[in-house]
């Protein structure tokens, strides 16, 4: 078992308060990721045997949800919202700004990965469109000056 | 004008997400009467009497519901708080979320209270980490107030809540996807008949209402059900809030009167179109209502004026384009989205959208043809009629409207092969 005792048992207090141990995938998933960043085949066996469930069925939960990744992932996560009013107020301007600057294209990360670069959906902020998110942060009305100040801030 | 405000008169409040601020501003005076003075159905009376309908989007009476899951006796039953925004151009319940989270708390216990419940969840999506992270913070603190927990205010009542994080799905906002969800399941909706009332969360009797429709059951057992029936429209009662966003001047929320004009909200509210411009096309609810033209504009917020247009009140999001913006490449767009988060469960919707998206694409780019137009709307007809849940039923109709509205702009793009607007 790749997983620590200390995470198998906190896995297993999750299964307990739920009327049964599968309503506690989603919280376990983002359980485990948060202390190993991604979640690799193995370790997505381990939490099917923990939990009881077919492994197939813990794959097939993982890959449905965007925000549970299966490979490894940068330091920090920049998410540009593209949908229609992010669009409207120049998200196409945020994402060349953030490709010059990180010298990535979308879907990739830095060589140092310290960023990575996603398009994402309406992110629920769009009287403050522009807006992108990093890691849990959103930042809103967003320019060209404004990226470049909040990059510096994550290292 | 001066219209009240209800679910967002605390936001402006520094520290508004904390319970002493919310207790001094006459927070859980509905919860306390409610256990000192009422009996459940005299609660569910008053929801009833009040006209509150949900302001997720669908609209059903909310006392209605709540008597459905009272009178089922099968036990425990569940309230559960749809706090999974993610209609693109809303962003009210975030809002709500971070700045005013104990109205939401209240909103719920008083729910549980009505019904029978003992448990509830607010399934909030996984990107409002913020938000998730505010709630979990009120919900401890009204358990150490005893405003949660086990006898709550002395009283012989059990109530407690879970915070339950999403994790980027659109299709969970769906009220049977987001119980599927909350079982650990990919968000596949389920078949309605059983409604999630008698058959939702572990099978058992689950009360779903979005986090505006929970803020206001406070404030209307405080101030009557009578005061809540006077305001806004007749049969949709109350203040709605608005999310107005786009090329507007003053973008932002806007708690106003139900059915009022969406004009009056763009123009008044709004400061009318940014940079001077033109008005060219709204979506008023969502970027699933379908959109409006500058002519249909002078209309109220109400589902029955906006159903005839072809369009729906949604969760009231309003997103304003300005004369500048190709609406094809707003079609596109927006197919992308809903071929994005289709779940893939049906095949109208799965099928539809992934081929309208590449003929979009084709469009976009200058390959298309006169027919394509011709199967867009063969292929949005059928999603419409045939799908299985609410995302497949509603996502043709951006493009769908957009044809409707705007042919010319797609025949610059058929016939003459580019953009006429050049700002792809």
């Amino acid at each position: 078992m790749e997983l620590s005792p200390k995470l198998i048992k906190e896995i297993n207090e999750l299964a307990d308060a739920c009327p049964n141990k599968k309503g506690a995938l989603l919280p376990v998933l983002y359980l485990v990721q948060k202390e190993y960043g991604f979640l690799s085949e193995s370790i997505l066996k381990d939490i099917a045997f923990i939990l009881n469930i077919p492994e197939v069925f813990v794959f097939g939960v993982t890959t449905f949800y965007t925000m549970f990744h299966t490979s490894e992932q940068a330091k920090n996560i920049i998410s540009v919202c593209t949908n229609i009013t992010c669009s409207l107020l120049g998200s196409e301007h945020i994402i060349k700004t953030l490709e010059n600057i990180l010298k990535i294209k979308p879907g990739e990360m830095t060589k140092d990965k310290k960023f990575s670069l996603n398009l994402v959906e309406c992110l629920g902020s769009c009287g403050t469109a522009p807006v992108m998110m990093v890691n849990g942060d959103l930042h809103e009305n967003l320019t060209e000056e404004k990226i470049k100040r909040i990059l510096d801030t994550y290292k | 004008m001066d219209y009240p405000s209800i679910t967002l008169r605390n936001i402006k409040e520094p520290d508004s997400h904390k319970i002493n601020t919310y207790l001094k501003s006459g927070g859980y005076k509905g919860l306390t009467r409610v256990l000192d003075d009422m009996v459940p159905e005299e609660v569910i009376g008053s929801i009833k009497r009040s006209g509150l309908r949900g302001r997720g989007g669908a609209s059903f009476p909310t006392g209605l519901k709540w008597e459905f899951a009272r009178r089922d006796r099968n036990f425990p039953k569940y309230i559960v708080c749809n706090a999974d925004e993610g209609e693109p151009g809303t962003f009210k319940d975030r809002i709500l979320i971070e700045k005013d989270p104990f109205a939401i708390i209240e909103g719920m216990t008083i729910a549980g209270f009505s019904v029978g419940a003992e448990k509830g969840y607010i399934y909030i999506r996984g990107e409002y980490v913020k938000g998730a992270e505010i709630l979990r913070k009120a919900i401890k603190e009204a358990k150490e107030k005893n405003f949660l927990g086990k006898n709550i205010q002395g009283k012989d009542f059990n109530f407690d809540l879970d915070v339950y994080m999403g994790a980027g799905s659109y299709i969970c906002g769906e009220e049977t996807a987001l119980i599927e969800s909350l079982e650990g399941n990919v968000g596949y909706s389920r078949i309605k008949p059983p409604f999630p009332i008698n058959v939702g969360l572990w099978d058992k009797p689950t009360v779903l209402n979005n986090v505006e429709t929970f803020s206001l059951v406070a404030p209307i057992i405080v101030n009557g059900d009578e005061w809540f029936s006077n305001i806004g429209a007749r049969d949709f009662p109350g203040t709605m809030i608005y999310s107005l966003s786009g090329h507007v001047n003053k973008p932002g929320l806007y708690e106003l009167p139900t059915g009022i004009n969406l004009k009056t909200i763009i123009y008044e509210f709004g400061g009318g179109i940014k940079d001077g411009k033109k008005l060219k096309a709204v979506f008023p609810g969502g970027l699933s209502s379908g959109c409006l033209n500058e002519n249909e504009i002078d209309i109220p917020m109400d589902h029955k004026a906006l159903a005839k247009v072809g369009s729906m009140l949604g969760s009231g999001a309003i997103i304003v384009i300005n004369d500048e913006t190709c609406m094809v490449e707003i079609a596109r767009r927006g197919m992308k989205f809903f071929r994005h988060e289709s779940c893939g469960k049906c095949v109208p919707c799965r099928e539809g959208t992934f081929w309208i998206s590449k003929i979009m694409l084709r469009i976009v780019n200058g390959e298309g043809k006169k027919e394509d137009l011709d199967l867009i709307k063969d292929l949005g007809q059928g999603m419409k009629t045939a799908a299985f849940c609410g995302l497949g039923l509603a996502a043709a109709n951006p493009v769908l409207s957009i044809i409707k509205n705007f042919p010319k702009d797609f025949e610059s793009h058929i016939n003459d092969k580019k953009c006429a607007y050049n700002n792809k």
